[in-house]
């Protein structure tokens, strides 16, 4: 005890705590650790000002001198100059404003204008219950925004009151549902692609509906057949729709239009533009090209060597040519490849090709999924006594679709960014085959930045999006703990 | 006592063939060979009565027909008297070049980008992110689109850049942007030694000289540093190499282009144009730039995803065995992160090959243009045009993706 008291000090009361120094704590030591670092660090953050500087100084004016209402470019110059002095410069959106609709709907007719407008509020609805089934909250919000955007766009559209009334009732039961009982709304998700086809091309409503019929004569096919086995079942459930297609349906819906007439206006392919245009083919070949790229990849790892051999000629041939030589064959040669006298439709010419184009990579994209698989799930599989389909079915593609989750997405980015290329078969893209007609017009001549940044952003924004949500799917999935 | 009971022996009953699996996948494939063989016959058949009907054949012999276009960048001779055949090869050829020039560039953007982004400095990676998404998420069509328009709208008429005029030549007056062309300096030999005729087109051969004279230094460095190593694995010291190398990089490619007589002839303003140099058209200026900063931000997340994989404790071992840092990057890191960096980096190249068919958009005359093109617009064979194109773009496509495989191969890890 003595020691304590030869101690010249003791100090007895804790320090009170200080500050850390200026230079290790809050933004300064953000900026040390972060942008000045050591001398390289410090010439690349010079050189990283100077570029932001440089851009702001160059564009910022022109972004600032935004014109939105007017007439013509002469008029937007006129403007900038009255307001900003001589040799001002500004961005005109007022060619936005003025082709808005051209942008959008392309040569749609007018007073049509709300049936894509609702095909693509009902797609969201139809694909909430496949893409948003985790989360509620999501699902609420990613609907009550597109419920919302239709019943402001509607009146706008020039739909009467009483529709845009029956609407909101509509939407409202969906809203609902989704609430209460997702999984109902696949109900929705079924009928859609026939619902979406009758909306936007219009005509007789027997047409889609027996050709979705199809799918339901497969199944009972399946169902009628099953006890016969597997494979028999599998080639009834494939033979009966394509026999229905070929030759059942057409004098059924000749024997129902001229009995029951249930159409609506038509709209012709040419008349297709714009966003309207891209989202129709992107979300079709998107929707297709999936399980035609899965049963590629399933079929070039097969045993079977004709079908793998198949398999195998097909992707490569795919993935070794430009997709626009494909729009070629589309546009100029299946006039040679098919019966004299048939003529499908363009769109639908260039849907087959882009889908065939995206199939043939998430068959590679899925296939590498399938080989990253371990061995031992397969040989778990057929312990456990599951036939291939079963085996499939319940273990293999799961796992392995998991894997492929940001190789398929990339294909599908791709896909909608390549939608644009339809412009060289002649049909009006956003970004080539609007944007030269606009400026074609006498007043918009001599705009370019403002249309091409216009649908640039629209562009960054779908595919931004997709990118993002294949982010939340992968974690969303991720079922190991790391 | 057991009995052995014989397994009913039967004859081959023709159920067998769907339920028995000996037999059924082979049932599987003769069926769907029969359908595919159908067909096909259906569409050679529809093919064949399709053009009886138009009064056409299917025969190339249009190719060997005056083509009767110009083409204005060419690498090889040609004009409008040429054959068709002869179009197609310099189409060919054009497609080759903005390719090849385009994978350079963008393999240069896409390196410095992915190591950018990489980097601890936060305000250049942010930059750099954005430049990645913007790139990617946009269509390459645009950016050909907006780099054309940059080109011919924003850029100035040659006229500006004569005296006190208002625009200035880039790079000490070597290069000149304008609204039709940029005029770029033209390399030539004093002293060349000519062309070589090998029959379908001439080859410079002071080009041959040069490569031939690099990489025989290339081969004469690959000698000294193994005599290096087999020296250090004998003594231990390892001989000062450094200045031995650049010596064989450099010095045979400098004496051969003094020995040439290489001088650069600069573009200067003649009259309304410039001449001296070579002007190379907007068009091909806005293909190239545009797929190369496109492709590269996709190698610039290759590189970043190569790099990332591989594992700190790699860097850190190679510390731990004494190796100094520019050691562990060229026998640990580099080595390991190429594996995963080639193969995707490989189909990149490939799609910058098959996007240079975008070129419709500019009006550079590639394969497309002028076989898939005017050629077959000339000519009315479109079934024979766009076969054709296809074919030689997917031999071209297989040929790139055959190097992938060889180089696949030879990096594979070794299993046992």
């Amino acid at each position: 005890m003595a020691e304590h008291h030869t101690a010249a000090f003791v100090r007895t009361e804790i320090l009170p705590e200080q500050a850390p120094p200026v230079s290790e704590a809050g933004i300064i030591r953000w900026m040390r650790e972060n942008l000045f670092s050591g001398p390289l660090n410090t010439v690349l953050t010079f050189v990283g000002l100077f570029i932001i500087y440089f851009v702001l100084k160059e564009y910022s004016p022109w972004l600032r001198h935004s014109v939105w209402n007017a007439g013509s470019v002469g008029e937007c110059r006129d403007i900038v100059t009255a307001k900003y002095g001589e040799g001002a410069t500004g961005a005109c959106w007022a060619i936005i404003r003025d082709r808005w609709n051209m942008f959008m709907f392309g040569f749609y007719p007018r007073e049509l204008y709300w049936r894509p407008t609702l095909a693509l509020g009902l797609l969201i609805f139809a694909a909430a219950p496949v893409l948003f089934s985790e989360s509620r909250l999501i699902r609420m919000w990613v609907l009550g925004v597109v419920s919302v955007f239709l019943m402001v766009a509607f009146p706008g559209l020039d739909v009467p009151n009483g529709d845009t009334a029956l609407l909101a009732v509509v939407l409202v039961g969906m809203l609902a549902l989704a609430w209460m009982r997702p999984w109902s709304l696949l109900w929705l998700t079924a009928v859609y692609p026939g619902l979406a086809v009758w909306m936007l091309w219009g005509g007789s409503a027997w047409g889609p509906t027996l050709a979705m019929a199809g799918f339901v004569i497969g199944w009972l096919a399946w169902l009628a057949t099953r006890s016969f086995g597997t494979i028999l079942s599998v080639g009834a459930a494939v033979l009966a729709p394509v026999l229905w297609w070929l030759f059942g349906m057409a004098p059924v819906q000749a024997l129902l239009d001229a009995s029951l007439p249930a159409a609506i206006e038509g709209v012709r392919s040419e008349k297709f533009g714009g966003f309207v245009l891209a989202v129709t083919i992107g979300v079709a070949g998107i929707v297709l090209s999936l399980p035609m790229g899965v049963v590629l990849a399933l079929a070039r790892r097969s045993d079977m060597f004709l079908i793998k051999g198949l398999a195998v000629g097909f992707i490569e041939f795919i993935r070794g040519v430009p997709l626009i030589s494909l729009l070629f064959v589309a546009s100029l040669l299946l006039n040679y490849f098919l019966p004299p006298g048939t003529n499908f439709d363009i769109i639908l010419r260039v849907i087959i090709m882009v889908t065939m184009f995206a199939a043939a990579y998430i068959a590679e994209v899925v296939r590498g999924g399938l080989a990253a698989l371990p061995r031992g799930q397969y040989e778990a599989a057929d312990s456990l006594g599951l036939d291939y389909w079963k085996a499939q079915r319940l273990i293999i593609l799961p796992q392995a679709l998991k894997i492929s989750i940001p190789g398929i997405v990339s294909t599908f980015i791709g896909l909608f960014k390549d939608t644009t290329l339809v412009v060289f078969v002649g049909l009006l893209d956003p970004l080539k085959g609007i944007t030269d007609s606009v400026r074609a017009s006498f007043e918009w001549k001599g705009a370019y930045w403002e249309p091409y940044i216009f649908v640039g952003c629209i562009f960054f924004i779908f595919n931004f999006s997709m990118s993002r949500y294949s982010m939340y799917l992968e974690r969303r999935l991720q079922r190991d703990h790391e | 006592m057991a009995i052995a009971t014989e397994p009913p022996k039967q004859g081959f009953r023709l159920s067998q063939l769907l339920y028995d699996t000996r037999y059924r996948s082979m049932t599987i494939q003769v069926v769907v060979m029969m359908m595919f063989m159908a067909f096909a016959a259906w569409l050679v058949d529809n093919t064949i009565t399709n053009l009886a009907a138009r009064g056409k054949d299917f025969n190339f012999g249009f190719l060997s027909v005056r083509s009767g276009y110009d083409i204005g960048q060419r690498l090889i001779a040609y004009d409008s008297d040429s054959t068709h055949a002869r179009a197609m090869l310099v189409g060919l050829l054009n497609t080759l070049l903005v390719s090849f020039l385009g994978c350079l560039l963008a393999v240069a953007v896409g390196v410095t980008v992915g190591i950018l982004r990489l980097s601890k400095n936060w305000l250049v990676a942010r930059l750099m992110t954005i430049y990645v998404e913007v790139f990617r998420n946009v269509p390459v069509l645009l950016w050909i689109l907006i780099f054309l328009a940059v080109l011919t709208e924003a850029a100035p008429l040659p006229n500006a850049f004569k005296e006190g005029g208002s625009a200035s030549m880039l790079l000490f007056d070597s290069i000149a942007v304008t609204n039709r062309y940029t005029a770029v300096p033209d390399p030539l030999f004093s002293r060349s030694l000519g062309n070589i005729d090998i029959g379908i087109f001439l080859i410079s051969s002071d080009l041959m000289a040069l490569i031939a004279v690099v990489v025989a230094g290339w081969y004469a460095r690959r000698l000294v540093l193994r005599r290096a190593t087999a020296v250090q694995n004998a003594t231990g010291e390892r001989p000062v190499t450094w200045w031995k190398s650049v010596a064989l990089l450099t010095l045979p490619a400098v004496l051969t282009l003094w020995a040439l007589g290489f001088h650069l002839g600069y573009p200067s303003l003649q009259g309304f144009n410039f001449t001296g140099g070579i002007n190379v058209s907007n068009a091909f200026m806005a293909l190239w730039l545009a797929l190369s900063l496109y492709t590269g931000a996709f190698i610039a997340e290759i590189v970043r995803a190569g790099v990332m994989a591989i594992s700190n404790g790699q860097t850190e071992a190679a510390y731990a065995l004494g190796l100094r840092p520019g050691r562990t990057m060229n026998l640990v890191i580099l080595p390991q992160a190429l594996r995963v960096i080639i193969p995707p980096l490989i189909s990149q190249f490939l799609n910058l090959t098959k996007n240079s068919s975008l070129a419709i958009a500019t009006g550079y005359l590639d394969l497309r243009g002028t076989l898939g093109g005017i050629t077959l617009n000339q000519t009315g064979r479109e079934l024979e045009s766009v076969l054709l194109m296809m074919l030689i773009y997917l031999v071209l496509s297989l040929m790139i993706s055959g190097v992938m495989n060889i180089y696949n191969a030879s990096v594979k890890l070794k299993e046992r």
